[in-house]
């Protein structure tokens, strides 16, 4: 069984105002430090978390975070030489990074293929200012355009740029803008995300002042059609709910999450999937990094998957794909369930599968609750 | 001393009647009258100091902790008279207080031959005084007026000894002033019973008759059956027979209750004491009924007999689907103990299975339901209370309605809603407001009179429909909780009602069906739908909702179709949250109720039926 591999890098310069990963600015962790003093040993202990994994061959390695381009190249060149030395690598290996538009250079690009990247994706969210400025992004939007071509300069094989859509005060014409924006640049592949206000953000904290409002759930809605029809115009289709990209650029990583494969998580708050089992990592970068080098595991908490479970993952993840489900996984009285939906064109089925139209895919949770009771 | 030891005071079945002295307390719930019985209980040594304890002849819980008495008690006491010095025993029968128990209430007097009108000096007289007070003068018995509390700091005896005065047409000094709580005044209260109330009359050799005027079920000794023997005698192992089922029974046991059970040789004239039958069930020993031997039976019942009639209406159904059983059975223990309590199976879309249940009023309502909850465990939700309608459709046939959604289609001619005569008693300045809500209510007013210079007695018939939601509520918060409320029956009256129904997706939900004042129906309608708008959720097709009398539309909302209901990202560490979040809401699934294609969750049919207070109940339960 192959092994996929991501690799979390908890650093961020600055929080964004809707981030709720488990990421850290280097004043959090520590008093007046810097990137340097806090991440010096971190691959270390990545790179020790490393020998408690199997050692299937590894087709695809992710490297997200936080902000995995704030660290030199060389530091995640080592966990990408332990990985190919302990395991080693398909011939075809996609090998990942998130990148920040502001912090790349040319030089770092070209370092970053050297020690084995081939894929990366950037951070884009929006092309406007005023957007950028309500999700408090550090970026300058024009730095996006510069910072993909000068990675397909270096020679990456498969660009990508992640949006956000829903950001408040965005009109659905500030989006279109932005669709437009990232349609034009020399990608392969485009991710895209509706705003999700998290409790304990300071965008929440905002918009429980009253200082900013959430736009209308059927805005959302119309902005997630839009760029459904946008990227098909532009030979970008669909091969997820959230993800579009041209043929043979879609992200192989994030499949194999949604086809449930085996991966597994290196550093804090990375989860993992093995055989049926899920279990995830303590989430602070300092006790992360004191378990491993007291030799301990730093695994916080594991489920082993019934299999009720399982068929409930293979149904809410696999209708979120082009290919859908296949109706095996349904019993007569849930295929029963879904004659409403496709009555109201919300699903179609082909050759034996399920699949979600893009409204369908607007409701999907409604129509997995629908067929997995 | 004037108190007698019961051993040797005249014993029951060989008691002239000459030396009987049958008589009851009537107050206004709060006003003392347990703490009087307590202290003649004290004063004539039936109770012993050391056994002691408040309220004593207050038996239920709910009683003894609501300070109001429910069931009937009737207690011997022998007294020797501080007047003449003769023995005497006194029969002190105590009345349930409260309107709902009318009924039990006139059984009550007509088993005596006077009343002490009981009446705390520093309250002042209230509706629920009067009303008894007006039953005891129908029934001719002898008052005595009594201020009670004398005690207290802000009693003004004066001045409502001059009210009451008034009001039974005697002197203010003929008033007896007492303090239950010290025991001031009790004995010259005894010895003016013997003095002013007249014995019992009876024919001894008649054949036998004696009035039920209470009977209760104790879980040791069965039915316990409380009598007032009017003519002849009954003994013990002697053939009795009840005359209104004509159901023969054994009189196992025949006593007198002094306070404990004290089984005797029998009862005689004028007697008052109990009989157990051995029966389980209190409809074999009705309240008014005539007990009679079966061996001489006489051939005319004692007047009065009236089988219990419900007056309000609710549904109780079970938070948890899964106590239906318990409820079933909890209801079949209570209705042991209460002959008034009707009840059938009802299910609704809404809540599942319940019960229809027929009260006397909202106290026994209230009683019902706080016994079931407390001595059952039940968590329960009831639907507002609702009245009996009786319809005339256009081709004569007549319709009883105890449900709105038994309400007939079709051509109606007339709809009759149940009257009641309210008596509300309230300071002065407060007319304006309760004449205010009582003509919201659709009342009709009666008369008013000023019975102090301060208190009025406001009359107004009022469609029962009207008052068994929270009209006692408005009443007491409009006049900062100064009035008091009294009603009894009168009939039915034609009004001008109809049904409305509301729909969802075109389709009518029974369980939301009201009968209401068709001057009312608009602003139902409108309350209705904007209420299920915000407690329906967004479904993926629009919902309008709809009221409607009959095929008119006279209200309308619509929920919106949901477009976006899904979390775009997805990745590794989102799947065991996303997975969690789904079995989470599976569960919620399976409370839900489909109407038609509507997916309406349980919770928005209890917050859209129940009354407010259970809302926050289910709220706090379900985290709504």
């Amino acid at each position: 069984m192959a092994l996929s591999f991501y690799v979390h890098i908890p650093y961020c310069i600055k929080r964004c105002g809707y981030c709720d990963f488990n990421t850290y600015t280097p004043n959090e962790l520590q008093d007046g430090a810097t990137l340097e003093i806090v991440s010096n040993d971190y691959i270390d202990a990545v790179l020790r978390e490393l020998d408690a994994a199997p050692k299937d061959l590894v087709p695809t390695i992710f490297f997200g975070g936080g902000t995995p381009s704030l660290l030199p190249p060389d530091d995640l060149g080592r966990v990408i030489t332990a990985i190919k030395a302990r395991n080693g690598l398909t011939e075809d290996c996609e090998i990942t990074l998130e990148a920040n538009p502001d912090s790349v250079t040319a030089e770092k690009l070209q370092r970053y293929l050297e020690v084995g990247f081939n894929r990366i994706s950037f951070g884009m969210q929006s092309s406007k200012a005023h957007v950028l400025a309500v999700l408090d992004r550090t970026h300058e939007p024009a730095n996006v355009r510069k910072s993909v071509d000068m990675a397909r300069a270096a020679g990456f094989s498969s660009i990508s740029v992640d949006l956000i859509y829903g950001a408040p005060g965005e009109s659905i014409d500030d989006w279109r803008e932005s669709v437009v924006e990232a349609l034009s640049l020399d990608v392969d592949h485009i991710s895209a995300y509706a705003l999700i206000v998290e409790t304990g953000t300071k965008l929440a904290a905002q918009i429980k002042r009253g200082d900013l409002s959430m736009p209308d759930d059927d805005v959302m809605a119309d902005m997630y059609l839009l760029i459904d029809e946008l990227c098909g115009t532009r030979g970008f289709s669909w091969y997820e709910l959230s993800n579009w990209s041209k043929p043979g650029h879609e992200c192989q990583h994030n499949i194999a999450y949604w086809q449930n494969k085996n991966w597994w998580g290196l550093g804090p708050g990375a989860h993992s999937h093995i055989d049926s089992k899920r279990f995830w990592n303590v989430k602070h970068p300092t006790v992360y990094k004191q378990r491993l080098f007291d030799d301990q595991s730093p695994i916080a908490d594991s489920e082993q998957l019934s299999a009720s479970q399982i068929k409930d993952e293979s149904i809410l993840l696999g209708i979120r794909m082009r290919e859908g489900i296949s109706l095996e996984l349904l019993g007569p009285r849930q295929i029963e369930r879904l004659a409403d939906y496709r009555e109201n064109g919300f699903v179609v089925l082909e050759h034996e599968r399920a699949l979600l139209t893009p409204t369908g895919r607007l409701i999907a949770d409604r129509i997995v609750r629908e067929i997995t009771i | 001393m004037p108190a007698i030891s019961l051993a040797k005071a005249p014993q029951p079945a060989s008691t002239d009647p000459a030396q009987i002295r049958n008589f009851c307390i009537i107050a206004h719930i709060d006003h003392g009258k347990s703490t009087l019985a307590d202290r003649m209980l004290g004063i004539t040594e039936v109770v012993d100091p050391r056994n002691m304890r408040a309220q004593y002849l207050d038996r239920m819980d709910i009683e003894r902790e609501r300070g109001i008495t429910i069931k009937s008690q009737a207690v011997r006491l022998p007294w020797r008279s501080g007047i003449d010095g003769n023995e005497y025993i006194l029969n002190m029968i105590d009345t349930p207080g409260h309107v709902d128990f009318t009924y039990e209430v006139s059984r009550s007097l007509a088993a005596c031959e006077g009343a002490v009108l009981l009446v705390d000096c520093a309250q002042g007289i209230e509706a629920q005084t009067l009303a008894n007070l007006y039953l005891a003068m129908e029934n001719n018995l002898t008052i005595i007026p009594v201020l009670n509390k004398i005690d207290l700091p802000n009693a003004q005896p004066e001045k409502f000894a001059a009210e009451l005065a008034k009001l039974i047409g005697c002197q203010p000094e003929d008033c007896l002033r007492v303090s239950g709580k010290t025991g001031d005044g009790v004995k010259e209260l005894l010895d003016e019973i013997i003095k002013q109330i007249p014995p019992p009359q009876g024919d001894a050799n008649a054949p036998a008759r004696a009035l039920i005027f209470d009977s209760v079920y104790d879980s040791y000794r069965g039915v316990v059956t409380y009598v007032r023997v009017i003519d002849g005698h009954l003994t013990p192992r002697e053939q009795i027979q009840m005359f209104s089922t004509g159901v023969r029974h054994e009189a196992l046991e025949v006593g007198v209750i002094s306070p404990e059970p004290l089984a005797s040789k029998g009862l005689g004239v004028g007697e008052v004491g109990y009989l157990i039958t051995g029966v389980k069930d209190v409809r074999q020993s009705r309240v008014g009924d005539t007990i009679t031997t079966y061996n001489n039976p006489t051939k005319q019942p004692l007047a009065g007999y009236k089988d219990p009639k419900p007056m309000v209406f609710s549904g109780l159904f079970p938070l948890d689907g899964a106590d239906f059983p318990v409820l079933r059975e909890a209801l079949d223990k209570l209705q042991l103990n209460d002959a008034a309590l009707v009840y059938e199976p009802e299910s609704s879309a809404a809540l599942g299975f319940g019960f229809r249940c027929g009260f006397l009023g909202l106290l026994h309502m209230e009683i019902v339901r706080e016994r079931l909850e407390r001595e059952h465990k039940l968590n329960l939700i009831s639907t507002a209370p609702n009245v009996v309608y009786n319809v005339t459709m256009d081709d004569g046939k007549e319709v009883r309605v105890t449900n709105p959604s038994e309400f007939p289609s079709g051509k109606v001619d007339v709809v009759k809603e149940p009257i009641v005569k309210s008596t509300i008693l309230a300071p002065s300045e407060f007319i304006g407001t309760i004449m205010e809500l009582c003509q919201d209510r659709r009342g009709v007013l009666l008369g008013m009179d000023y019975i102090s210079e301060e208190r009025v007695e406001i009359r107004y018939d009022l469609p029962l429909a009207e008052i068994v939601f929270d009209f006692f509520d408005q009443l007491k918060s409009r006049t900062k909780g100064y009035a008091s409320l009294d009603y009894e029956e009168k009939g039915d009256a034609i009004g001008n009602l109809v049904k409305v129904d509301i729909l969802l997706q075109g389709e009518a939900v029974d369980a939301f069906s009201a009968v209401v004042h068709r001057d009312k129906a608009y602003a139902y309608g409108i309350m209705m739908t904007a209420k299920l708008r915000e407690l329906i959720p967004r479904q993926q097709f629009e919902v309008p909702i709809q009221a409607a009398i009959g095929s008119r539309i006279i209200a309308r909302e619509s929920i919106r179709a949901i477009r976006k209901d899904v979390l775009a990202k997805c990745y590794g560490g989102d799947i065991s949250r996303k997975r969690k979040l789904l079995e989470k809401q599976k569960e919620g699934k399976k409370r839900m109720k489909m109407v038609g294609r509507v997916e309406v969750p349980q919770e928005a049919f209890v917050a859209a039926l129940a009354t407010d207070a259970d809302i926050e109940k289910v709220k706090a339960a379900r985290k709504l």
